[in-house]
């Protein structure tokens, strides 16, 4: 997206669905060695990579975190035990959460149920030594594909991004912005909780601007989540 | 190309009355849906399941039952069938009975649902969600192909040489496989050889490579591509003029939308406009005829339907649009797809 140069680092991916495959092909389209892992093996998902992101490198979850610089998650967060965890908060790794309590899919799940924690800090606790950053979670997979635009697009759109480690944001901010999308510092990863589902900001493909707008309506998922129509 | 609608049959409360139809009426009404429907020419039906307040349909197989008896040419499905908690013989016993009652008019969809209420309702884990759906889809084609089946599984108790009956009416009882979008259930549906509906909330583009996936399994597991289909599907409202379907479909489906996380508040009149312009089918019977046939040419599908109720919209506006679906925009599709479409 961002002018062709490489740029030497490996973005691994968590998930092969319909959010990660999406992210593959931005990731690779940015330049970026991209290593991309499902739930089993490798043959399970080769056909898949092939087809929805070709230039990345389908291999095992624990092939991803060893090799990776940054480390997306985009599993369901009901799987979320089920990934290397020790591996993921053993290396320091910069990870990525692009997961949500999305409990039409998930269904009920205790651990996320905690109104006071945004789930972002949730997913941190199950990996203490990672440096986790929350962003992708609140496009849809689909803008996510169609809407990803250079650096100084009039069309760009932006994504809010929170952390507790500036730096592992500010590198992780860069690869959004190689990706295709501004970035918005939502602050610490607690401020989380204003992009999660049921704020105004959730779902929204809305540009640096109007996307500021919302995250200060300062709605917080406190009240709907868990508790939403269901 | 086929033709048709899908309902869910929606109950939901009107946004600003807050009036609810009864069950009972709600119920007739689908039927009558279907008697039009059929009487109009349109080539199939299918009714979704679930399991929540807001919906009037969560066994499809009893109302698909009463549509046999008073439709004579359209086709009857589901869209879809949450196979996943469902026991796959019972599913082929109904759905080979309203086969028998509607002279070999029936069809399965089978998919995993975009809800999960069905799990704990049925004693099932969602841990298992994957390997429930392949385990059961395959079985379900197991008794579609055999009378006397001898079978194992890991979530389901063995059958050894039990006897399935009563037989579809038709040789072989189509079973789709409805897919969301994941790209795994297009490579399920390709090795298995079964033919794919996919919906859309927008414009059908991210559908390519899902067909794509599912033509390159379905190669490699040997299935010969002529007996591959396809289909394709969304919400579909249709009015006389551009503008008035949109202020029209807009307030119904705002509130429609309110039970998903992304939607809770409404959603908002640019997203909606935003998803008109990239391809929900809402518009003039013109613009739904060209956004119909971009279906047919991006994906190749051998068949579109579109979701006709949606949340409150009042029956009136769903009976007007259908009527403009099966006067105006079929006949004029059909001529224009009368030729087999290469898929690419
Ligand atoms: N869909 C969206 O528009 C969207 C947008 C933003 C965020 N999200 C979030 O992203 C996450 C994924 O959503 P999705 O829609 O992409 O789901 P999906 O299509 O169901 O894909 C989930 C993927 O995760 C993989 N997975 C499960 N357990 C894993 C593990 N232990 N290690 C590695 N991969 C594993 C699955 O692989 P197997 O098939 O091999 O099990 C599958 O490829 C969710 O938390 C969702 O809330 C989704």
């Amino acid at each position: 997206m961002s002018g062709g140069e490489r740029i030497e680092r490996t973005i691994g991916i968590l998930g092969a669905g319909k959010l990660g495959t999406v992210l593959a092909r931005l990731a690779t389209a940015a330049g970026y060695r991209v290593l991309i892992a499902g739930s089993g093996a490798v043959d399970r998902i080769a056909l898949i990579v092939e087809v929805m992101a070709p230039d990345a490198i389908a291999t095992t979850a624990e092939g991803v975190v060893a090799e990776a610089d940054v480390v997306i998650l985009a599993a369901p967060l009901g799987k979320v035990r089920s990934l290397p965890l020790d591996a993921l908060s053993g290396a320091g790794a910069i990870v990525v959460d692009a997961t949500n309590y999305w409990w039409p899919v998930d269904g009920i799940l205790p651990d996320f149920e905690q109104a006071e924690l945004s789930s972002s800090e949730i997913v941190r606790n199950l990996m203490p030594g990672a440096r986790l950053v929350k962003t992708f979670n609140h496009m849809g997979y689909h803008e996510l594909d169609t809407e990803a635009r250079p650096a100084g697009h009039p069309d760009r759109k932006a994504l809010a991004i929170a952390s507790d480690d500036p730096t592992a944001l500010m590198i992780v901010a860069e690869v959004v912005d190689a990706m295709g999308f501004d970035t918005i510092d939502a602050g610490a990863l607690a401020e989380g909780v204003r992009f999660e589902p049921g704020t105004s900001a959730f779902g929204a493909t809305a540009s640096r601007v109007a996307l500021l707008t919302m995250l200060e309506a300062g709605d917080s998922p406190a009240v709907a989540r868990g508790r939403m129509s269901r | 190309m086929e033709l048709g609608i899908y309902t869910f049959g929606d109950l939901k409360a009107h946004p600003l009355t807050g009036e609810r139809e009864s069950t009972h009426a709600r119920l007739l009404r689908l039927i009558e849906l279907a008697k039009t429907a059929d009487r109009a020419g349109l080539d199939v039906i299918a009714l979704g399941e679930h399991h929540r307040k807001d919906y009037v349909i969560s066994a499809p197989e009893v109302v698909l039952g009463s549509m046999a008896a008073v439709t004579t040419r359209i086709r009857l499905s589901t869209s879809v069938t949450v196979l996943s908690t469902q026991d796959p013989v019972r599913v082929y016993q109904q759905f080979a009975t309203i086969d028998q009652i509607s002279g070999g008019r029936a069809e399965i969809m089978a998919g995993r649902g975009a809800f999960v209420e069905s799990f704990p309702l049925f004693g099932y884990h969602l841990d298992d969600y994957e390997e429930l759906f392949d385990e059961k889809i395959r079985l379900l084609l197991e008794l579609r192909d055999n009378e006397v089946v001898t079978w194992q599984g890991r979530l389901r108790p063995s059958l050894d040489g039990a006897l399935i009956s009563p037989r579809a009416f038709q040789d072989r009882l189509p079973v789709w496989i409805g897919v969301g979008g994941t790209p795994q259930s297009a490579v399920r549906a390709g090795a298995l050889g079964t033919p794919m509906f996919m919906s859309f909330f927008q414009g059908p583009d991210s559908g390519r490579r899902l067909v794509d996936l599912y033509h390159r399994a379905a190669a490699s597991a040997g299935h010969d591509p002529g007996s591959l289909k396809t289909a394709s599907g969304g919400h579909l409202y249709i009015s006389r003029k551009s503008q008035t379907a949109r202020d029209e479909y807009y307030p119904y489906y705002s509130d429609y939308f309110t039970q998903l996380p992304q939607f809770a508040r409404g959603m908002p009149r640019e997203v909606f406009e935003q998803w008109v312009d990239s391809g929900l089918i809402v518009g003039s019977p013109q613009e739904v005829i060209d956004k119909i046939l971009r279906h047919r040419e991006i994906l190749g599908v051998d068949r579109y339907v579109g979701q006709i109720e949606v949340g409150s919209l009042p029956g009136e506006l769903v009976n007007a649009s259908l009527e403009l679906f099966a006067e105006e925009v079929a006949p004029v599709l059909r001529r224009e797809t009368a030729v087999t479409p290469n898929p690419t």
